[in-house]
C-alpha cells in the first residue's frame, strides 16, 4: 500500500504523535477502511525514513486506543469498529487553552475578555468555511 | 542466530593524550544505532576497534558472532564500512571499483549497484578524482551497500553533504533496513539525522559512553520545566535535574527523568508550572555533555 504520510520537521510534537494523527485522519475520512491491511512497521519506516522504533510506538498507541489491530506475525489492520476518540485532540486542545490563558494574563485581559475573543475566533472560522463553500458552488 | 550484531564489553584503549574507557555497547540485529559525540570524543576510535583496525587493550568485542580482532577476516566479509578518510583510487572510474569488488564479495549485487548509481546520479564511467565530495561519499556508500553486508558501519556518512544528497543517503540506509537481518551503526555529529532514523542512540564524550538508550525512551525522559515561583518559595527538588537555568523567580529546570507527576508535585509546592517543553536530541546532547563535564570538574 502506498503511504503518503508527510512528517513535518518543524512540528514540535514528537514524531510518533504526528504519525498517529495522520493514521487516524486516514481512517476518519475512510481512505483506510475497517479491516484494511495497513503498511507493516518496517514498510512504513522505510517509506517515511523514520526509525522502526518510532513507528512501532505509534502503532502500539493506536492499538491501545482501538484504532488498529495488530496480529502477531500477520501485520496490522484497521480495527473493525475503529475507536476515533479524540483523546489526542482533547489533550492538545487543553494545552492550547492553557497557552491562551497565559498569554491573556500577559496582555492583562480579564477572563471575560479571553472568553469573548475565543468565541469570536470560533465565529470567524465558521464564517470562513461558509464563504469557502459558497465559492466552490459558484465554480461548479 | 545471534540477537546482538555488535557487543562491546568493558573495552578500553589508551593513547598518550586520549583514552577510551570501559565501553559497553549492544546493538540488536535489525536495528540502527546513531553514535553521537563531539569531535575527538572517541567515535572513530570505537569504530576502528569494532572493525579490528585498532586492537583494544582490554575487554571483548563481538561483531556478527565473530571475536574481534582475532576473527576480523571473516567478519569483514559481512561488514560494509564507509569512513571519511577512506580513499577510493583517484585515477580509476567508479565502474573499475565495482569490477574490483565483485569477485571479492560473494554477495555482490551488480543490479543493485547499477540501480544505486542511477538513484545517486553517479556516472560509472567517471573517474573518482573528478567527483565532488558528496559524489565520493555516495560512491563509497554504493560500493558498501552493493555488497549486501549484514552490518553497515558508517563513520560520519552525512558530513559535508548538501541537503538533497543527505536525504538520498538517509533514504538508502532506511531502504537497506527493510531486510530485518541487516544492522546499521553510524556516527554523526548531525543530531537531526540521528534523531530521524535511529532506533538506538549512544552519546560518547571524552572517551566514555555517557548515555545509551532506545530513541523513544531518550526523548521521553528529557524535559524542560518552566516555573514561576512566588517570592517566598524555593526551587522544588525534583529527580534527575541536570541543569537549573532561567532567573530567580522564573527558573527553568532540565531533567533526564521526567514523569508527568512532577507537574502536580511542583504545583503542590507552590511553584506554578508554566510549560513543559520537549527537547530536541541536540538540546539533550548538549545538556548531557555540559552536566557531565561540570560534575567532573566540580
Amino acid at each position: 500500500m502506498h503511504s503518503d504520510i508527510v512528517i513535518s520537521q518543524s512540528d514540535s510534537r514528537p514524531m510518533y504523535l504526528q504519525i498517529m494523527e495522520q493514521v487516524k485522519q486516514r481512517v476518519a475520512v475512510g481512505e483506510w477502511a475497517p479491516g484494511d491491511e495497513i503498511p507493516s512497521i518496517r514498510q512504513l519506516a522505510v517509506a517515511l525514513r523514520v526509525s522502526v522504533i518510532t513507528i512501532k510506538r505509534a502503532y502500539l498507541e493506536l492499538e491501545r486506543e482501538g484504532v488498529i489491530v495488530t496480529q502477531q506475525g500477520k501485520g496490522s489492520i484497521v480495527a473493525p469498529n475503529p475507536e476515533l476518540s479524540p483523546r489526542l485532540y482533547d489533550e492538545e486542545f487543553s494545552e492550547h487553552l492553557e497557552k491562551v490563558a497565559r498569554l491573556g494574563e500577559l496582555l492583562g485581559l480579564t477572563s471575560e475578555e479571553i472568553a469573548r475573543r475565543t468565541k469570536e475566533a470560533a465565529k470567524r472560522l465558521n464564517e470562513g468555511r461558509m464563504k469557502e463553500a459558497g465559492a466552490t458552488k459558484e465554480i461548479v | 542466530m545471534n540477537e546482538l550484531a555488535v557487543q562491546f564489553d568493558g573495552v578500553s584503549k589508551g593513547y598518550t593524550h586520549f583514552s577510551l574507557e570501559n565501553i559497553h555497547l549492544e546493538l540488536p540485529t535489525g536495528s540502527i544505532m546513531g553514535f553521537i559525540g563531539a569531535n575527538g570524543a572517541g567515535k572513530s576510535t570505537t569504530i576502528r576497534i569494532l572493525m579490528g583496525l585498532v586492537h583494544q587493550d582490554e575487554g571483548s568485542v563481538r561483531v556478527l558472532g565473530h571475536t574481534m580482532p582475532a576473527e576480523q577476516a571473516q567478519a569483514k566479509l559481512e561488514i560494509g564500512f564507509v569512513s571519511e578518510d577512506m580513499r577510493l583510487y583517484g585515477p580509476a572510474t567508479l565502474k573499475w571499483h565495482m569490477e574490483f569488488m565483485r569477485p571479492i564479495y560473494p554477495r555482490w549485487d551488480q543490479k543493485y549497484a547499477e540501480e544505486l548509481a542511477r538513484r545517486f546520479d553517479l556516472k560509472p564511467e567517471q573517474k573518482i578524482k573528478g567527483l565532488s565530495h558528496g559524489q565520493r561519499v555516495k560512491a563509497a556508500l554504493l560500493l558498501a551497500l552493493a555488497r549486501r553486508p549484514r552490518l553497515l558501519v558508517l563513520d560520519e556518512p552525512t558530513t559535508g553533504l548538501d541537503p538533497v544528497a543527505r536525504v538520498e543517503v538517509l533514504g538508502e540506509l532506511m531502504a537497506a533496513l527493510a531486510d530485518e537481518e541487516r544492522t546499521i551503526l553510524f556516527s554523526s555529529h548531525n543530531t537531526l539525522d540521528v534523531e530521524q532514523i535511529s532506533d538506538q542512540i549512544t552519546f560518547i564524550d571524552r572517551g566514555r559512553i555517557i548515555d545509551s538508550d532506545n530513541k523513544e525512551a531518550f526523548l521521553d525522559r528529557w524535559r524542560r520545566l518552566r516555573l514561576v515561583l512566588p517570592p517566598d518559595v524555593q526551587v522544588p527538588r525534583l529527580p534527575g535535574v541536570v541543569e537549573v537555568g532561567g532567573s530567580g523567580r522564573l527558573p527553568v529546570l532540565t531533567t533526564d527523568r521526567f514523569e508527568p507527576a512532577m507537574v502536580s508535585v511542583c504545583n503542590e509546592l507552590g511553584a506554578a508550572v508554566q510549560a513543559v517543553d520537549t527537547m530536541t536530541l541536540e538540546e539533550i546532547f548538549v545538556a548531557n555533555v555540559h552536566s557531565r563535564r561540570e560534575r567532573l570538574t566540580a
